[in-house]
């Protein structure tokens, strides 16, 4: 663990990407209880330009509403849908991938031509479907993100445990007669974990920039702001009002962006192996 | 290579059978009756419209024979009717496909040709400070959300500077013709194509510039460099074309995210292509259409699929066709 934190510390993009990370993580959950002002509620005069109050530094929106705040309410929004759908992606694609590594055969055949079929199919049209015909909300957001992003687990998972079957160890654990999901659970996938941490990492980058893609064509949860959303609704008045759009724009390239280093660096601490490759 | 390509064609046939099976499926999956919802929302359907499709889809027949009638509707090319537009799904989508493949093959093209360029340097340079600063750009973008990289490029180029047109395909009521009239267009063309670009651009420079500093290590380079070649020759002729083949992967695989930039792109700036139909249907509630255009980038990109498998061949002959 020392040794990780220390090969991940020396990797400077992965220190700016958790510093980054954990101010917007804190943003999630503390900032609505420090900034109590409702992202909804009208604060001051419309189309109010930034940094001339200073009770509403990054200025209002069309109807009066508090950008800032906005920012403040749409971390969590991001950063819940990146985390959770991930989660249902792997949730999906590491019980898929597994089965098809460990069983091989037709079991293999069926599941990857399963899998190729959903990665043919264009991830954000599918989700735009999806979300559309499910009705947004932020179940029905995570969900088709989930469901768009699973294959590249399955295939991870799929490569790993096809290589670690062959050792020893699940040799051993198979002449010993322990069951196919104690092997699979217990001995093949925990050390299979690293590059799916990875791959993990870099897929709430991805589901961050889906979600605000969807928010922002308005297929957003209508109770909550996000800041895809709030582009959105600024992008007709940027003629007058570049702040509605700018700010919330750079919210996301920040907060994707330190996913990405992140990623970057747990890639270089985890699989020393391919640090000076791509991924 | 004549039996690979038609091993291919049945293959994306069955896949893309199997996507219009899905879409049978989803549309029961929307909320109230299929009739309905294939009419349009909100009250825009009439009572005999809608008695209408449902003995054309044979909605009171069981299931399994509804989906046979939908899927003969679908294979000879009938993707239904937009109540909405008041026209068949298959001419609004034909109207609109040629400009969407007119922005996404240049914004590949720029793509591909900009991210192996800088790539390239960036490898040739490893370490230097431009190498950095490539790698730093390519970072930013490839983390910039498209749509609000759409909206700073109308800010700056159309408000700010007033240099480009801000929406559009060609200069409307201006009837150019001739060459004036592929000036407008391109004039039109330049920043959707370079939004799309940029963010792909993203990827292949960093994917170029991995690839290239992984081959340069190769034992054959050393080999080369031992016959004395010229540095030039080494990077063009060894090097560049073997770092090349992981980069063409990417490309066949990010066929759909490309149809996924062309949606957000062509609304953002009003591209009168099948995204920006796409965007209509969404808004309108129209899933008749909604669901044809998903088939037609479904189908766009199994195309695009089997093209790059075919390059990707080309480039490298070790890889023979027999799949």
């Amino acid at each position: 663990m020392k040794a990780f934190w220390k090969s991940m510390l020396r990797h400077p993009g992965g220190v700016i990407g958790l510093v980054i990370l954990f101010i917007t993580i804190f943003i999630a959950i503390f900032g609505p209880t420090i900034f109590p002002t409702s992202p909804w509620r009208m604060v001051q005069r419309p189309f109010l330009p930034p940094f001339t109050n200073p009770a509403v530094l990054l200025g209002t929106d069309a109807l009066g509403r508090d950008v800032f705040a906005g920012i403040i309410y749409g971390a969590r929004v991001s950063l819940l849908v990146g985390m959770v759908s991930t989660l249902v992606a792997l949730i999906v694609g590491v019980p898929l991938g597994a089965t098809a590594g460990y069983f091989g055969g037709r079991v293999d055949d069926a599941l990857m031509r399963f899998t190729e079929f959903f990665q043919t199919i264009p991830s954000f049209p599918l989700a735009i479907v999806l979300v559309a015909i499910l009705q947004p909300s932020i179940y029905s957001i995570v969900a088709s993100i989930g469901i768009v992003s699973w294959p590249p687990v399955a295939r991870l998972v799929r490569a790993e445990v096809l290589s670690l079957r062959t050792r020893e160890y699940v040799q051993a654990a198979i002449v010993t007669g322990q069951s196919n999901s104690w092997i699979i659970w217990r001995e093949i996938l925990p050390n299979a974990l690293s590059p799916v941490i990875v791959l993990a990492s870099l897929m709430v980058a991805t589901a961050i920039l889906l979600e605000s893609s969807l928010s922002f064509l308005g297929l957003g949860d209508p109770n909550m702001i996000s800041w895809g959303y709030m582009v959105g609704a600024g992008r007709t008045v940027i003629r007058q009002a570049w702040w509605i759009t700018v700010f919330p724009g750079v919210a996301i390239l920040l907060a994707v962006l330190a996913m990405n280093l992140v990623g970057e660096g747990l890639n270089d601490a985890l699989n020393p192996r391919l640090a000076k490759g791509s991924r | 290579m004549l039996s690979f390509v038609a091993q291919r064609i049945v293959k994306g046939v069955v896949v893309l059978l199997a996507i219009v099976v899905m879409n049978f499926f989803l549309i029961r999956l929307a909320p109230g009756d299929p009739a309905v919802v294939m009419a349009g929302e909100a009250g825009a359907s009439d009572p005999q419209f809608v008695q209408q499709l449902r003995e054309k889809f044979s909605l009171d027949k069981p299931l399994p024979e509804q989906l046979l009638s939908y899927v003969k509707g679908i294979v000879t090319l009938d993707l239904g009717f937009s109540f909405r537009q008041q026209m068949p799904v298959s001419k609004l989508i034909s109207e609109r496909i040629g400009a969407t493949l007119l922005l996404t093959l240049t914004a590949f093209a720029i793509s591909l040709v900009l991210g192996i360029f800088f790539g390239t340097l960036a490898a040739r340079f490893a370490g230097s400070w431009g190498d950095s600063a490539i790698t730093a750009a390519a970072l930013v973008f490839y983390a910039t959300p498209i749509f609000w990289l759409a909206l700073m490029a109308i800010l700056l180029f159309s408000v700010y500077l007033g240099w480009l047109p801000s929406f559009g395909y060609d200069t409307v009521g201006a009837n150019y013709t001739g060459l004036a009239y592929v000036g407008d267009v391109a004039l039109h063309l330049i920043m959707p194509a370079m939004t799309i670009g940029l963010f792909f651009m993203a990827t292949y420079t960093r994917m170029t510039r991995a690839s290239m500093l992984e081959v340069k290590r190769l034992d054959f380079v050393k080999t080369a460099r031992a016959k004395g070649l010229r540095d030039n020759v080494i990077q063009r002729r060894h090097v560049l074309r073997n770092a090349l083949l992981p980069v063409v992967t990417l490309a066949g695989v990010h066929a759909g995210t490309l149809i996924g930039g062309a949606v957000i792109t062509e609304t953002v700036y009003a591209w009168p292509g099948i995204g920006r139909l796409m965007y209509e249907a969404l808004l309108q509630r129209d899933y008749n259409l909604l669901l044809g255009v998903f088939v037609v980038c479904s189908a766009m990109v199994l195309i695009f699929n089997l093209i790059t498998d075919l390059v990707y061949r080309l480039v490298d002959p070790r890889i023979e066709f027999a799949s």
